[in-house]
């Protein structure tokens, strides 16, 4: 399926193209992608290893700027912004979610829940914080230092702390990766209730079982994307 | 508020990390302690240099007899000064008083107490002279100063060391096997280093000289100048040589005649002394000692401030080595931290607290053992005449110093860390 261009959408990205040189090589990691998601949707990126969905979800989040083409993202066009314009970015309209987590490890739960919120300058950081606790279910075990939580937990912190600024999109990089099944179905259950509440999520996996509770999926290979159709017949012929 | 938190973690990994923190703050630790350790010596140092010159009393120049030099080696002293030196100088412009001094150490004598003691034979005037002041009785008078009278006035420890807590007025002590007469007792000076005032005893100097020690000669002439005399124009010597010309006599190359009315041209004129000839007395000027004695002290004090800085150096070099390996060890955090969106300038800041608080809390260390050593130094006997003093502004601006060389060699990991890449930072491993 291409994405017709709707207007209006919450994020819009259109032509992108992305080069690295390589010492002599030059690698096309992204050769021309347009996509359009809209406010409130549940959407999957999916692709193998080296397709350049990395890439992609790097200059989704705000993390890099394409060699080309254009995103505008809650209507502000990203993709040639400064470095510092993009921190603002990324804190205000995106929450990130990874597979490793990545919190900091000296910090409690709640204070690690703030800490956007501080980088940003928000007010009322701690009520914010143990609301989006509250939201992802561990508002009680807000003083807990993420070694003394399990690895759902911990997770559960990691959204926590991706949607306490409100952001426009939560990007989610393999976040059920590092978690077994059992705690990857609740923590996708999770973001179904986020998605209920109204919050846009992307999520970004090579795993098609993730991608399943997606409403919709986008499939990326060799850097284009790969119109769901078409990708259904090579999957055929691949016997997948 | 971030400001806040930045440093509880700060504080937090520092604490995580003990014993490599603490090798990493050791430099800065020694330097600080240093500093303070040297600067509370210095100005103890200082505040008993101060103390001993007014208790010797100011306003003061020392003539001495000049040592004898032959081919190079110090032999004795040369020509004599006399009593009649001694007047001679007291009708100078610029003089105020003159005290002949004789001085010995003997064995004296009380019943059946024995002390050795200093005994200065001299006139009345050396109290004003060299600051004493009489606590009892009285002091011994011009007349028996010059008529041989067998009189002594004691110093409180010669007192305590012979009397046993009776009181010395009026009773008859010997010394050298001949009776003296107790007639007063000074006030105590307190010590002062390498020689105690107190444990001194006063007798008149014709007897100190014909009774005692049989001298026709006396071993200095105390000059106490009138006020706002210079004491440099009054010597007439220039400080540290005699005058005279220098050891490579060149005619050539004379000196200019010592100012008229000084002590050095009556001195010279008194011997007889050619204008190729040196000086046979020494003049100790006490604006010469003071200057002395205070450069001797900042030479110490520069000397032990490099050794400081050389040392603070060091800690800070320590210190950006450990906060290089922080930044690559933190690689992932840095790279999460701009995920949620840090700038540059704050990844920058928290690297920067993070190397302050541990240079900060190093100068606090160092400042506490500075002080520990300050309080101890003087209680070890080999340095049991040193005096310390702690001063806070310079504990303070030592705390806030190490604070500064944190910041300084934080800077660069620190900035290291801010130009991270975030996707190659959430990628390191």
């Amino acid at each position: 399926m291409t994405d017709s261009p709707n207007t209006g959408a919450l994020l819009r990205a259109t032509d992108l193209v992305k080069t690295y040189v390589l010492g002599d090589n030059i690698v096309n990691a992204l050769n021309g992608v347009s996509i359009a998601i809209e406010q409130g949707e549940m959407v999957a990126i999916r692709g193998p290893s080296g397709s350049g969905k990395s890439t992609l979800m790097n200059i989704l989040g705000c993390l890099d700027r394409p060699t080309s083409g254009t995103y505008v993202l809650a209507g502000d066009d990203v993709s040639r912004m400064s470095d510092n314009a993009l921190a603002e970015a990324r804190n205000k309209k995106i929450g990130f979610v990874f597979q490793t987590f990545n919190l900091l490890p000296r910090m409690n739960a709640l204070e690690n829940v703030e800490l956007p919120l501080l980088y940003g300058g928000a007010l009322n950081a701690k009520k914010k914080s143990l609301e989006a606790l509250e939201r992802v279910g561990l508002g009680e075990r807000c003083h807990h230092l993420p070694n003394q939580l399990s690895g759902g937990q911990r997770q559960r912190v990691a959204i926590a702390r991706a949607i306490v600024t409100d952001p426009a999109i939560v990007l989610a990089d393999e976040p059920t990766g590092a978690l077994d099944t059992k705690t990857g179905e609740e923590i996708l259950n999770l973001f179904k209730k986020l998605n209920d509440e109204n919050s846009t999520i992307i999520i970004v996996t090579h795993d098609l079982k993730v991608a399943e509770h997606c409403q919709r999926e986008i499939y990326i290979r060799d850097g284009k994307v790969v119109p769901s159709e078409v990708r259904n017949l090579s999957q055929v012929a691949e016997g997948v | 508020m971030l400001f806040w938190i930045t440093l509880r973690s700060a504080i937090k990994s520092l604490w995580a990390n003990k014993l490599r923190s603490f090798l990493a703050m050791l430099g800065i630790i020694i330097g600080v302690g240093a500093v303070i350790a040297m600067i509370a010596m210095g100005a103890g140092a200082q505040k008993q240099v101060v103390s001993q010159i007014e208790a010797m009393g100011t306003n003061l120049l020392i003539v001495q007899p000049q040592y004898k030099r032959d081919a190079g080696v110090t032999s004795g002293t040369m020509q004599k000064l006399t009593l009649d030196d001694a007047m001679a100088i007291a009708q100078l412009p610029g003089v105020k008083e003159v005290a002949p001094v004789v001085s010995s150490s003997t064995q004296v004598k009380y019943e059946g107490q024995n002390s050795p003691e200093s005994i200065q034979g001299t006139s009345p005037d050396y109290l004003e002279i060299r600051n004493f002041e009489i606590d009892k009785g009285r002091m011994f008078t011009e007349e028996e100063a010059d008529g041989l009278a067998r009189v002594a006035v004691m110093g409180p420890l010669a007192v305590e060391n012979l009397f046993n807590g009776q009181d010395p007025l009026g009773k008859e002590i010997k010394i050298k096997g001949i009776n003296f007469t107790v007639v007063g007792v000074t006030k105590s000076k307190g010590g002062q280093g390498w020689f105690n005032p107190d444990d001194e005893i006063f007798v008149p100097y014709s007897t100190a000289m014909k009774i005692l020690f049989g001298l026709d000669y006396v071993k200095e002439i105390d000059v106490l100048a009138k006020e706002g005399v210079n004491l440099t124009t009054l010597s007439g010597q220039p400080p540290g040589q005699g005058y005279g010309p220098p050891r490579d006599f060149n005619p050539d190359e004379q000196q200019p005649p010592p100012p008229p009315d000084s002590v050095t041209a009556l001195l010279r004129k008194r011997h007889r002394i050619q204008t190729d000839q040196i000086d046979d007395f020494r003049i100790q000027n006490q604006d010469d000692i003071i200057a002395t004695r205070t450069a001797f002290i900042w030479t110490f004090r520069v000397l032990l401030f490099s050794i400081a800085s050389i040392s603070l150096l060091v800690g800070g070099i320590g210190i950006m080595n450990i906060m290089l390996v922080t930044v690559t060890e933190r690689t992932r955090e840095i790279g999460t931290r701009k995920a949620i969106g840090a700038k540059n300038r704050d990844i920058l800041t928290q690297f920067l607290i993070e190397a302050m608080a541990m240079s900060g809390l190093g100068g606090a260390l160092g400042a506490a053992a500075g002080i520990g050593l300050a309080k101890i130094i003087p209680m070890i006997p080999m340095f049991s005449t040193f005096m310390t003093i702690v001063q806070p502004t310079v504990v303070i601006v030592s705390i806030l110093f190490a604070a500064v060389v944190g910041i300084f060699f934080g800077l660069y990991p620190a900035y290291r860390a801010s130009q991270l890449d975030p996707i190659d930072a959430l990628r390191y491993e």
